[in-house]
């Protein structure tokens, strides 16, 4: 069998043969990195998965720590579990105690189980709080080959790396913490192949919702799923994130993308990223896990990015999406399976069939969310923003998604820019994503959101609307006071 | 009420009712702002929330018909979107101890299988009659039944599937997954010991 040779990071005179995992299950990335973390084979047909990075919040643990402590147990491995705050955090004062009391419970409840249990809390003002799917690859705790867990449907942003990342409920985070394994079942892998490049003034948010609304919301149960193709090895990590954070939404219970030179480059020089000779040797071996050229998949869709255009949802799934130039569906252009909750669309957003959604009315704009509330989305939306100004009426603010991004995106000036067009400037949390923090509509408020769900009720008012879209049309949006394609204004731009 | 699941799971029995609608998702189930609470106990009041305050009293969760119900019938994709265990904790404090549907959304379906809670696929025509059968009669009663895989009334019996690795689950009582788990620390230890990336990407 053939062999790599790494040289031992302790003593690197001494060579030390590693069988490259690529040799030990020729196959897909999917498929070697499972097999790298199978533990063992459980009664009842499922696999017992160990998982190499688990990540924790306030709202999906509290009741995981107090079933491990109702069974006598303690965290099995502290040291591969990391915290951090974001669901609940107000965006304004972030001063303590939180003005509402439930928060603030929740908040000291985490605090106190990490710090009984060992785990690092990146508590607000440490400097690496955010949302944990921001924080996560910033720190570069989020690598290559890796198995990834977190009580949050998103965990799947991880798979941007080439890890299997998937989101587990409250019953898994506690046999997280009690055996850092779970018992899981394999998916089956579905190639996602993008041919060609997206045009100008268009995003990973709009191909990822154009994927889901070719393939639908329950298309991807049962499978991960795997971006590739021209169009996705062009993208930066923080577009790759986008794309892998909303395979969920498309029922994909995780996606990813197979490691190259992009991910490489972003890791190296993070604080958990190997460095030294570690580095090398990581590098060889995050290479052997991609997806060998001649692996077979269990299913494959091609696409073309070239016709893909900025992309907004119009109704209450995010696979009801529809082309900027494009009209609210009639029933009769929709699969019959698609039409009760195309009706119900209809009455819930009030918008009938025939409507073009370019200049469909808004309320509130929202940037931020583990979708797009990364620097690169901030500048994205700044790089509109810059020169304009927010429409009379439109409420409109920016949410970053970690205090890293925050930081930075102050030391460029962008926290300027949104303010002098009439955005506010806002601390880092989830925020309007799902509003269990103040922020949340009121009422029958529309709002254009660049975060991940449109479902009835998510924004915090149980009848208000979500229109999903990218931070530049968000920001296209907030200045005309309706949905506009952003390449109109980048072609015109403001002087 | 009865008693949360505990050990075997093999039949469920008691009267039905019916939520319909594909991609019902768990925002819906319980809304985000039930999630601030430290514990589950007070989701059951909190099932539906919302879609239950715009229907104003018709919502089949407040139905007096359907009170004592058990079984909960649903269509296509049922607990899509958030990961939030509080969905099947809310529906299971309610008083749900079965699911049936056409098809469920996987990581719900895994938090109900957590709990001890089968959620068994039907297909869409079968779905849509049992759904008739409930509405019409509120008070008929139902058993679902993991060996034979049906669901069944005194009138009617339709062929139900779960795959086999959680009905076995179910089944033998194995559901709660942390006793197996730990079972293989051993094994666990000696994987850490293999991983490259903790072992400096170098095998000792």
């Amino acid at each position: 069998m053939p062999s790599t040779i790494y040289a031992c990071a302790f003593c690197p005179s001494r060579k030390v043969i590693v069988i490259a995992a690529a040799l030990l299950s020729s196959g897909t990335l999917y498929d070697k990195v499972w097999d790298l973390h199978r533990v063992a084979d459980l009664p009842g047909g499922s696999t017992q998965l160990f998982v190499g990075l688990h990540l924790v919040h306030e709202v999906t643990s509290p009741q995981a720590f107090s079933g491990l402590r109702d069974k006598g147990l303690t965290v099995a491995c502290p040291e591969r579990t990391v915290a951090t705050v974001d669901h609940i955090v107000p965006t304004t004062s972030q001063a303590r105690p939180f003005a509402d009391p439930l928060a603030e419970e929740m908040l000291s409840t985490l605090e106190r189980n990490c710090a009984e249990s060992g785990i690092a809390l990146n508590g607000i003002g440490t400097g690496r709080q955010g949302i944990v799917h921001v924080i996560a690859p910033e720190l570069g705790l989020s690598q290559p080959g890796m198995t990834v867990a977190c009580g949050d449907s998103h965990t799947s942003t991880h798979g941007a790396f080439g890890a299997i990342a998937f989101g587990i409920g409250t019953s898994q985070v506690r046999d997280v913490l009690a055996s850092q394994s779970l018992a899981m079942n394999k998916l089956k892998v579905r190639r996602i192949l993008v041919n060609g490049h997206l045009s100008a003034g268009v995003s990973a948010k709009d191909l990822i919702l154009h994927v889901i609304r070719t393939l639908g919301v329950k298309g991807g149960v049962g499978y991960a799923y795997e971006f590739s193709g021209s169009a996705i090895e062009a993208l930066s990590m923080e577009e790759r994130m986008t794309l892998c954070n909303m395979a969920i939404e498309g029922g994909a219970r995780c996606g990813y993308v197979n490691p190259d030179q992009i991910t490489f480059d972003y890791l190296k020089g993070r604080p958990h990223a190997p460095c030294g000779a570690a580095w090398d040797a990581a590098v060889d071996w995050w290479r052997s896990l991609a997806t060998d050229t001649k692996a077979v998949v269990d299913d494959e869709v091609v696409f073309d990015a070239t016709v893909i255009a900025p992309t907004v949802t119009w109704g209450i799934t995010p696979g009801q999406g529809l082309g900027i130039d494009e009209c609210v569906p009639s029933l009769t252009m929709l699969n019959p399976g698609e039409r009760p909750i195309a009706t119900e669309a209809y009455r819930y957003m009030d918008l009938q069939p025939g409507t073009p959604i370019a200049g469909v009315p808004i309320d509130v704009c929202f940037i931020g969310s583990c979708t797009n509330g990364r620097l690169s989305d901030l500048r994205a939306a700044a790089a509109v923003a810059r020169g304009r100004h927010v429409a009379t009426g439109v409420k409109a603010f920016v949410v970053p998604g970690s205090e890293q991004v925050a930081r930075a995106a102050e030391a460029e000036g962008l926290d300027q820019v949104f303010c002098a067009a009439g955005f506010e400037w806002r601390e880092p949390g989830c925020s309007m994503c799902l509003a269990m923090n103040p922020d949340r509509l009121e009422g029958r408020q529309i709002s254009a959101s660049s975060s991940n769900r449109n479902f009835k009720g998510r924004q915090g008012s149980a009848n208000g609307r979500t229109l999903l879209m990218s931070p530049a049309m968000v920001v296209a949006a907030a200045v005309h006071g309706r949905v506009t394609d952003v390449r109109t204004l980048a072609l015109h731009p403001a002087s | 009420m009865f008693a949360f699941p505990n050990g075997v799971v093999q039949k469920i029995s008691g009267t039905a009712l019916m939520i319909q609608g594909e991609d019902i998702d768990t925002d819906r189930i319980i809304p985000a702002r039930f999630l601030k609470c430290v514990s589950f106990d007070a989701l059951g009041d909190q099932v539906f929330a919302d879609d239950r305050l715009e229907l104003a009293g018709d919502h089949p969760f407040d139905q007096e018909r359907f009170k004592d119900a058990s079984i909960l019938i649903v269509n296509g994709n049922f607990g899509c979107g958030s990961s939030r265990e509080h969905a099947p904790q809310a529906l299971m404090r309610w008083g749900i101890r079965a699911v049936v549907g056409v098809s469920f959304a996987e990581i719900f379906f895994g938090n109900c299988l957590a709990l001890g809670i089968p959620c068994a696929s039907a297909l869409p025509d079968q779905i849509l009659a049992i759904q008739a059968a409930v509405n019409g009669d509120a008070t008929r009663h139902w058993a679902l039944d993991l060996e034979g895989m049906t669901l069944a009334s005194d009138q009617e019996r339709w062929d139900v599937t779960i795959d086999a690795g959680p009905r076995d689950m179910l089944r033998s009582g194995r559901w709660d997954a942390t006793s197996q788990l730990l079972d293989n620390s051993s094994k666990v230890e000696g994987l850490m010991n293999r991983l490259p990336y903790l072992n400096n990407f170098a095998t000792r």
